[in-house]
């Protein structure tokens, strides 16, 4: 019987206190657009990075609809978020985070974007397995002190993105035990 | 200590106090609603604030709790115990010291650093309420960003007083888009909340409401070009430390019509006695 607990560990082995502090990280990197942070306390099944798994045992439980792209959707992946989070499993249109690596999460356009009246009901995309090393953007606007940088898979859809602010989903980027996030509010270039 | 969870509130309801910050920060000056829990206190008491400090802290926090700008009084005194004896955190009166600070209707005179978060408790977080008493109407306000009635609240101010006579809780507009509520804090205040390098979060128990300010956010007080906004501040030092710079509250001595004017900021007020700072 140790197959079963081997798939399923990776939790936070003190969950308040490792909540806590990770949620300080997370709201740092959201706070703080560019800046590349240390995540780690969370280990699920692969492709999972170590953060992608801490901001999904931080942020989601039984009521965030959770979608997963192909690149994560596997079986050893939905056994372990239905032990550890319990989130519903949805398409992208429903979904408040989804998880996936770039490619497998387009197209962008099906992630809800909130409504005039409440932009705060949009997803959270969190970009798994994000190449921290690839070129640069530069970053501008709320938590930002004159400029920033931060690789981006393709400017252009965050740029978009921003444009039709305060509409927009809200991206956190995982690779191994780092995290960082693009909010809508950021100006990209 | 183990006879509650960290920071009182369950893990459920932190999670989703935690979520709302998230979007606060991400649209800022947004008002995101919340399923705000009842705690051990009333409303008006900052539960709101309480609840934002509970999903924020961890356990090496040090945290100081002010009311009107002492640490001293009734409301900040309660709430330090609260989290001395639920989340066993540090607690400090020096805004230098700490790394969250909540805070009833003011903003420290010590310049705030990357390093700290500012938590305000708001009792009416909706900047237009006053002129709106409908939430549908409010929302489609801010929806659109159709924020000619406040310009007209404070005209109004203009022709009957010649001049702004809006002296707390004094509307400012966030980067560039969403007009929001400081709390109520004096307008001396307000320039405080621009650029400031620390994460400032907005919690309203009662309204259900929470909102943010991300570092370096622009945060304007709104005024017309021919009436500037001024941070005014009563016209005197501070009767114990001397201070001409900092906030002051008028305490009435005597029924002879004594009175005098002293630092509204303890801890600041302390430092400058102290010949500190």
């Amino acid at each position: 019987m140790n197959a079963p607990q081997t798939r399923l560990s990776g939790g936070f082995i003190t969950p308040a206190f490792d909540s806590a502090r990770g949620f300080r990280t997370i709201l740092s990197a959201m706070s703080r657009p560019g800046t590349v942070l240390d995540l780690a306390g969370g280990h699920g099944p692969a492709p999972l990075s170590d953060a992608a798994a801490t901001v999904l045992l931080v942020l989601c439980d039984r009521t965030t609809p959770l979608h997963l792209a192909p690149s994560h959707d596997t079986a050893d992946m939905r056994e372990w978020i239905a032990f550890h989070c319990a989130a519903p499993l949805v398409d992208a249109p429903d979904a408040a985070f989804a998880l996936g690596d770039w490619a497998a999460l387009q197209p962008l356009d099906r992630f809800a974007i909130g409504t005039p009246e409440y932009p705060d009901r949009a997803a959270t995309l969190i970009i798994d397995g994000h190449d921290f090393n690839a070129t640069p953007a530069w970053l501008f606007g709320p938590g930002i002190k004159d400029s920033a940088t931060l690789a981006l898979p393709k400017t252009a859809a965050f740029a978009a993105n921003h444009a039709r602010f305060p509409l927009g989903w809200d991206a956190i980027f995982t690779a191994g035990s780092r995290i960082a996030a693009l909010p809508r509010s950021t100006k990209v270039r | 200590m183990s006879d509650y969870n960290f920071a009182y509130l369950d893990e459920d309801t932190k999670r989703m106090i935690r979520r709302a910050i998230l979007k606060g920060i991400a649209v800022p000056g947004y008002q995101v609603p919340f399923a705000s829990r009842e705690m051990p206190m009333p409303y008006g008491w900052g539960t709101g604030g309480v609840q934002v400090t509970a999903a924020t802290l961890v356990p090496e926090d040090v945290l100081k709790v002010i009311d009107q700008g002492a640490d001293d009084t009734t409301n900040a005194v309660s709430i330090r115990k609260f989290f001395q004896k639920t989340a066993a955190v540090a607690v400090t009166e020096r805004t230098r010291e700490a790394t969250v600070i909540q805070t009833r209707h003011r903003v420290p005179e010590m310049p705030l650093t990357q390093d700290q978060i500012l938590v305000y408790q708001v009792p009416i977080p909706e900047p237009m309420r006053f002129l709106e008493p409908r939430e549908t109407e409010t929302r489609r306000i801010h929806a659109l960003a159709d924020y000619g009635l406040m310009q007209v609240r404070l005209y109004e101010d203009i022709a009957r007083h010649g001049e702004i006579a809006t002296s707390y809780a004094y509307p400012v507009e966030v980067a560039g888009r969403y007009v929001m509520d400081p709390s109520p804090i004096p307008k001396f205040d307000n320039p405080k909340l621009d650029d400031c390098p620390a994460i400032q979060l907005f919690g309203a128990g009662r309204e259900q409401r929470i909102y943010a300010l991300p570092p370096f956010t622009r945060v304007r007080s709104l005024d017309f070009d021919d009436h500037p906004f001024v941070a005014s501040k009563a016209d005197h030092a501070c009767a114990i430390c001397g201070s001409t710079t900092s906030y002051l509250d008028e305490v009435i001595t005597d029924d002879a019509g004594g009175r005098m004017f002293v630092c509204s900021d303890t801890d600041y007020c302390a430092e400058m006695a102290e010949g500190g700072a």
